[in-house]
């Protein structure tokens, strides 16, 4: 059974799976219950300052999205940080670290763009004896009205200066939570970095609005007939975050800077996808809050059994091992030549693919009076359309041409040896390069 | 002492009130929002569909169901009810799973179909509660056309008329429009008076005059209607019902299924129709199943349905005959009525087993039976009618008879199965034809 023990940063947890700061890590009651449920480290529901702390609305917080069966595949929340007193949460944090020796408890904090208010709040944190501070750089609603969360993550310069603060005023580990709503996340992750931060962890929220109330024309969730933009989260915004979380393990400037992986994770096969693109641990929310704290259990008898299978014996040995083979457009092999291939003993004959390929673009799937479907090798540019709508999984399939054979579509001998577009003939700038 | 399933003879409230609520209570209730929404996001929206070719009437199942997903039923039922103007009762009675099921892809490749059926039931309820015709007649070409029965292809032949602006009378012999609808099929499967609802939902269009009591033959020529009217469509189904050919066929306790099913419809409370302990029905159709379940569920203790071919020939469907044995209807198959015993009235019928092809095995056996149902098939009536081919009236695809006034259509009319679903296309085609003959001739 392979090891699931993590370390991040330091931060040692039972498994790399954390809760990400949110509703579900807001108080003592639920942290306590997520780690009795097996939960490796939680990342505690965002601080203020002290005083009076925010109100929340009194109305809808979450919208969603659906695909079939009211499945939930994305959500947004327009919830602030936490609207318990300081004090209340500095307690039940101190109480549950002490219970939770061996788990990580992380304090998430928003605070005014000033030193003091840093100094002041990672004083009174540090005392909880929890394991490191995230900051929350990322929150797109509401708290970035006032100058805060995002409205600071979108300011590489800003998350630098905090990150410095951070470190100067703490020996806390420092984790920079990134906002998604930026046009180039490396930006804000070489700032942390420069900054002095541990590690960064994304993705936050992306600004969203999830639906439109057709009868009140308003914006969902509506209160008294209003909407305001909140933060989309789950299985929907995983692959922007996979990106995120790619470009900043794959940046130069960046490389080897942990990555706590956020966005969508949902299994253990999303945990696992994530960290093969350079996070070291997870965070989880949305599944969560969909399904309950019970699903860590399928998260940590998947992982374990896929390294087993795998023969990796410590969740280190997956953490980039994938980022080798994230690369630009421009390096991919064009002299790679395939072709879609139907399995006619797994065909329903419904017709998809053909639909499909005939109103996109390569009409290159036939249909006989019979309902056989057949790919015409001649048309097919193996664009993986058909693969991506056929119902049947493993029905159609992208088969390498070898090298030697001759595509039926160009008329060209398959060549065996790698080439790009660098190197092509009918890029302007490859005459130029030489 | 109240009779109850033990008590001899043929006897009414075997059953507590309840139990009569129970049984005849609908047989698939319509789903519910998420239901729906749950089983038509299972519709893969197929390219060219086979459900499509399946449907006699061509419904576009694909985009009705997609409507439903989106959450558009009316616009799922405008969709259905532009090929099929009776797809309600449709939704309820036709045999999807030999139909537009059947070839579903899913059902193809697990078993286990998008349940159009009740996708189409749920998308033209919503619409007919809502009260909403959603079809208006074009203007009057002041064309006068005789529809002869009020049945499935009757009716959809003069609604799509009236829609052409064209003036149309219904006749009919029974009290009530509707045919088959209204009379002929199981209470469990159109509760509720569907059936006379749904004519009147289909008779908004306007333009519709129904004149009940009217039998072709008996109160009005053929030649009479020609002379009045500038087309004649016949939808008059079949009339005649096979008799078994066997001596004492007339002894007390023999009936036609077909009259205990409409006794059935038409009974205001259901307990008040009388129903033996021991009842055979002999027959392998739709109509034999509908008598040999609602039997049953009238609380006789022991039916019997004894068909004289093998299970596979049987014209009822897979699903009714398992519906029929869930129920606790005995199916006997490869067995021939000989003799009909008993003293005044039915006490014993005697069969004897006989192979596919009828040949007789010398094997007898005998059934108690203090009520028996013969479903062994309906005839066409009347004379003077169009010419026949076999026993039915020979038509073109478009419906038109040897005489070049006269349409026929439904299960009077020769080709296509006996089905609802099939009369409806029919009578709905029928009228497209009427329709372009006489503009045709008045341009």
């Amino acid at each position: 059974m392979a090891d699931l023990t993590s370390t991040f940063i330091g931060i040692k947890s039972p498994n790399p799976f954390w809760l990400a700061s949110a509703p579900p890590t807001d108080k003592e009651y639920n942290v306590r219950r997520a780690f009795d449920a097996g939960w490796g480290g939680v990342v505690w529901k965002t601080l203020g300052e002290a005083g009076p702390p925010v109100v929340n609305v009194n109305g809808p917080r979450y919208g969603a999205i659906y695909g079939a069966d009211r499945r939930l595949l994305g959500l947004n929340n327009i919830e602030l940080i936490t609207d318990r007193p300081l004090e209340v949460n500095l307690e039940e944090m101190k109480r549950v670290k002490r219970d939770y020796p061996d788990h990580a408890l992380i304090a998430s904090l928003m605070v005014p763009m000033n030193e003091d208010a840093w100094k002041e709040i990672l004083r009174r944190v540090e005392d909880t004896g929890c394991d490191g501070v995230e900051l929350n750089f990322g929150c797109p609603h509401g708290m970035s009205e006032r100058g805060m969360g995002s409205a600071m993550g979108q300011v590489p310069e800003y998350v630098g200066q905090v990150a410095h603060w951070c470190k100067k005023h703490s020996d806390l580990p420092v984790i920079v939570k990134l906002t998604p709503n930026i046009t180039d996340i490396r930006k804000p992750a070489q700032a942390a970095k420069e900054g002095g931060a541990d590690a960064v962890s994304l993705i936050n929220t992306i600004n969203s609005i999830t639906s439109v109330d057709l009868d009140l024309f308003s914006p969902e969730p509506t209160i008294d007939g209003l909407g305001a933009h909140g933060g989309y989260c789950g299985p929907a915004v995983k692959p922007i975050a996979l990106n995120m979380v790619a470009e900043i393990a794959r940046d130069p400037a960046t490389a080897g800077l942990p990555i706590s992986g956020i966005g969508g994770i949902t299994t253990w096969r999303d945990a696992a996808e994530f960290m093969t693109l350079g996070a070291g641990n997870v965070q989880v929310c949305t599944a969560a809050m969909t399904y309950g704290f019970k699903i860590v259990e399928e998260m940590i008898s998947g992982l374990s059994q896929w390294m087993d299978e795998k023969g990796m014996q410590d969740t280190a040995e997956i953490v980039g091992r994938a980022v080798p083979n994230v690369v630009n457009w421009q390096d991919l092999n064009l002299n790679y030549i395939a072709k879609a291939v139907i399995d006619q003993d797994a065909c329903i004959n419904c017709g998809r693919c053909y639909a499909a390929c005939e109103d996109t673009s390569h009409q290159a799937i036939s249909m006989s009076e019979n309902r056989i479907f057949e790919v015409i090798d001649e048309e097919c540019v193996a664009c993986n359309l058909c693969v991506n709508v056929c119902p049947v999984e493993g029905c159609i399939s992208m088969q390498q041409m070898a090298p030697g054979t001759t595509d039926p579509r160009t008329g060209k001998v398959v060549e065996k040896d790698y080439a790009n577009w660098t190197t092509h003939p009918n890029n302007p700038g490859h005459c130029a390069a030489e | 002492m109240t009779d109850n399933a033990f008590t001899p003879g043929i006897r009414s409230g075997r059953l507590s009130a309840d139990d009569y609520t129970e049984n005849f209570s609908d047989l698939h209730p319509r789903l519910d929002d998420h239901e729906a929404l749950v089983a038509a996001d299972r519709c893969y929206f197929c390219h060219d569909a086979p459900c499509i070719t399946a449907c006699p009437t061509d419904i576009d199942i694909p985009l009705f169901i997609r409507q439903i997903a989106t959450g558009t039923p009316e616009a799922a039922a405008r969709t259905i009810l532009t090929q099929n103007i009776m797809g309600g009762m449709c939704a309820r009675v036709c045999p999807t799973e030999t139909l537009c099921e059947e070839v579903c892809v899913r059902e193809v490749a697990e078993g286990k179909p998008v349940l159009i059926g009740q996708l189409q039931r749920y998308a033209t309820d919503i619409l007919m509660e809502e009260g909403v015709h959603p079809f208006t007649r074009a203007p009057a070409t002041g064309k006068s056309i005789a529809v002869v029965g009020a049945g499935p292809a009757g009716l959809s032949c003069a609604h799509r008329l009236a829609m052409h602006g064209h003036d149309v009378t219904m006749y009919d012999p029974r009290a009530k429009a509707g045919g088959l609808n209204e009379y002929g099929i199981a209470t469990y499967k159109t509760v509720d008076d569907f059936a006379a609802r749904e004519v009147d939902w289909l008779l908004q269009i306007g333009g519709i005059t129904v004149e009940t009591g009217k039998a072709l033959g008996a109160d009005l020529t053929l030649d009479a209607l020609r002379e009045r009217h500038d087309a004649v469509f016949l939808g008059i189904g079949l009339g005649g019902v096979n008799a078994l050919g066997l001596e004492d066929e007339d002894k007390d306790g023999l009936r036609d299924a077909v009259d205990f099913i409409a006794d059935l419809r038409q009974a205001s409370d259901v307990a008040n129709i009388p129903v033996g302990r021991d009842v055979v029905v002999i027959g392998g159709g739709m109509t034999a199943v509908d008598a040999a379940v609602q039997a049953k569920l009238l609380g006789a203790l022991n039916v019997s349905l004894v068909y004289r071919r093998g299970r596979e020939r049987m014209n009822a469907s897979v699903l009714e005959q398992d519906l029929a044995a869930s129920k606790g209807v005995r199916i006997i198959t490869n067995a021939s009525p000989r003799a009909v015993i008993g003293n005044g009235a039915v006490r014993e019928i005697e069969f004897e087993y006989t192979s596919d092809d009828l040949s007789p095995t010398g094997q007898t056996f005998r059934l108690a039976a203090d009520q028996v149902f013969k479903a062994i098939g309906q005839t066409l009536q009347g004379t003077d009618l169009p010419t026949l081919e076999g026993r039915k009236i020979a038509v073109n695809d478009a419906g038109r008879t040897s005489l070049t006034d006269v349409w026929a259509g439904g299960d009077c009319a020769a080709g296509g199965d006996d089905l609802t679903v099939t009369a409806v296309a029919e009578g709905r085609d029928a009228a497209e034809d009427i329709h372009a003959s006489l503009t045709a001739a008045a341009g």
